[in-house]
């Protein structure tokens, strides 16, 4: 093979990066972003320039790409498509090799991804859509700590989702009266509490004081009912030292599960907590705060679906995933898709539900889905028809508002969460039938009773801001 | 809005379906039809209730690993009471695919709440 020349100036990033022909190898990291071109840039141009940029090329030739063989490690556009209703849009689907990315970094893979790509002139707005890791970089990854089966396992919990509450006010409150509300929680039937994301170490309530207030409430709660408990301890911290001391004095005082924010934190933070789990037999919640920033305007950013496959990858056990039907963003469909991700050993392609690629996770433990945010009793058989046993379902002002007070919210959803199970199992259909059953479990249960009259006029009905991509009719 | 009630002193409980009224036979028999129906396998285990936050219980006989009977679990849940008759007894359905418990529910609370 002839020796490249060298010639200075500026190439058609389609020229090298565009690569109709080629058919990805197994080991190929896969993404698909949906790009909108600037005016005149056609769109070959726009993929190939999207792939150089988010791989080797920069906007000129350097003699140095001669020192190397680009060839074997450039990004290549391989397929564009266009995106169902919409004409300015389009998908290009790029192959990346899998010596780009360093082992076990779901860092280094999104800094390559989403990084100088989304800033670049060319295109006028470029959505993360998709990504395929290959098997063989999931087995360089972590993943999560324990997995669905260890913590069914751990907690003595089957055949239902777990439930759980975030403790309001989300801030303000002493330690002592938030362990007041925790153990309220957990004694009247729930499995889990939670700190709210916001809450750290304020002054209002230092992280030590909390969690020996809330480890009191959660151990009695356990004597009182036999039923293990547990509390979301979030660690959280400014800096990953203080983010550690956090976790070792949870585990010291036999706290089952810590919490931690994955984004605002960053994946550094996060795959370090969630191997510092993986060692101490703890159990990691992971909370979104900052996602839909990312992820919620349709035409740039990050789908939710790549951030929950990086999540799965750095670990965590739980991910919050939106409800479909309380007060937060969450088309139906796509939600489903996403829940597959977290939990299934092997996802195949599903445009119905956004899935543009076969993910593989090989032997990955999965993660419950968290839904979270305005749901009540009444969305309690819509939720067990669409996440399954498989989940958590959180009901914070759902238990707390309740007007006898925690204990008694907390067993109105037990009641409602198990009628509604049992009667599944049944085979009966849930969603359509949800007010009857419902209605017989409250005869056994004036807590539901009264939960089911406080929130009987609540909807949130808007429509979604991010919906899948749909011809229009 | 019925008046406030004060929620009374914490109960023990049992896990799932525990906080639904005790089954009668026929809810019971439509669970493990339930559980047979899924391909998982039903089990029995008892214990004394004070020794219930174990993880280990007393395993009544094997699982009864590929039985497509309802009534022979129904059978045996009630053997397994007459022998033990202060102890929960429980219903386990082994999912071997998951490597978990598809299912379990405690079917006689000791003290029969």
């Amino acid at each position: 093979m002839a020796a490249k020349t060298y010639q200075a100036g500026v190439k058609d990033y389609a020229k090298t990066n565009w690569t109709p022909d080629y058919v990805p190898l197994d080991t190929d990291l896969l993404a698909v972003f949906k790009v909108v071109a600037q005016p005149g840039v056609p769109r070959e141009e726009a993929a190939a320039a999207v792939a150089a940029e988010s791989s080797t090329g920069t906007w000129t030739t350097v003699w140095t790409d001669l020192l190397t063989d680009l060839e074997y490690y450039k990004g290549r556009a391989y397929r564009i498509e266009p995106v169902p209703g919409d004409a300015n849009a389009f998908y290009a689907f790029v192959a990346y090799p899998l010596d780009l990315f360093e082992e076990g970094s779901v860092v280094n893979v999104l800094t390559s991804l989403v990084g100088n790509v989304f800033g670049f002139k060319a295109v006028r707005s470029l959505r993360l859509e998709d990504l395929r890791f290959p098997l063989a970089y999931v087995k360089t990854c972590g993943g999560p700590p324990n997995g669905i089966q260890v913590e069914r396992d751990r907690l003595n919990k089957y055949g239902r989702p777990l439930l759980g509450c975030t403790i309001k006010p989300k801030l303000g409150l002493s330690a002592k009266n938030y362990g007041r509300a925790v153990y309220e929680a957990l004694r009247g039937g729930l499995d889990f509490t939670k700190d709210d994301e916001n809450v750290n170490s304020q002054p209002f309530m230092r992280w030590q004081h909390r969690f020996e207030f809330v480890m009191e409430a959660v151990k009695k709660a356990e004597a009182e009912t036999g039923e293990r408990k547990g509390h979301y301890l979030n660690v959280t911290a400014p800096t990953p030292e203080e983010m550690y001391k956090r976790a070792e004095f949870a585990k010291q005082l036999g706290a089952p599960i810590i919490m931690h924010d994955f984004l605002t934190a960053g994946f550094t933070a996060n795959t370090g907590l969630a191997n510092w789990c993986r060692e101490n037999g703890m159990l990691l919640h992971v909370h979104r705060a900052m996602h839909a920033v990312i992820d919620r305007n349709p035409m740039h950013g990050i789908h939710f679906r790549v951030l929950a496959k990086c999540l799965r990858l750095s670990g965590g056990d739980h991910l919050h995933a939106g409800t479909v039907v309380g007060k937060l963003e969450g088309d139906r469909e796509a939600t489903l898709g996403w829940i597959d991700i977290m939990r299934e050993p092997f996802v195949q392609e599903n445009r119905r539900r956004g899935i543009f690629f076969d993910q593989d996770w090989g032997s990955m433990p999965g993660m419950f889905p968290v839904a979270s945010g305005g749901i009540h009793v009444w969305h309690i058989p819509a939720l067990v028809t669409i996440f399954g046993d498989d989940s958590v379902l959180q009901f914070g002002g759902g238990t707390l508002g309740h007007p006898w007070g925690n204990a008694a919210g907390a067993h109105a959803n037990r009641v409602a969460l198990e009628a509604c199970v049992e009667a599944r199992n049944q085979g009966r259909p849930v969603e359509r039938e949800g007010r009857e059953i419902l209605s017989e479990a409250a005869k056994h249960s004036p807590e539901l009773a009264v939960a089911m009259e406080i929130w009987k006029e609540v909807k949130f009905e808007f429509d979604v801001v991010d919906k899948l991509d749909m011809a229009k009719h | 809005m019925p008046e406030m009630m004060a929620y009374p002193p914490t109960r023990r409980r049992t896990e799932t379906f525990s906080y639904l009224p005790q089954m009668t036979p026929e809810k019971v028999a439509k669970q493990i039809a339930y559980i047979i129906a899924r391909g998982w396998n039903p089990a029995i285990e008892h214990t004394e209730p004070e020794k219930s936050f174990s993880n280990y219980w007393y395993l009544w006989k094997l699982p009864f690993f590929g039985t497509q009977s309802v009534e022979q679990v129904m059978a045996e849940l009630e053997a397994c009471h007459r022998a033990n008759p202060g102890h929960h007894v429980r219903l386990i359905a082994y999912d071997n695919f998951a490597q978990s418990q598809g299912l379990a529910f405690v079917v006689y609370r000791a003290g029969g709440r």
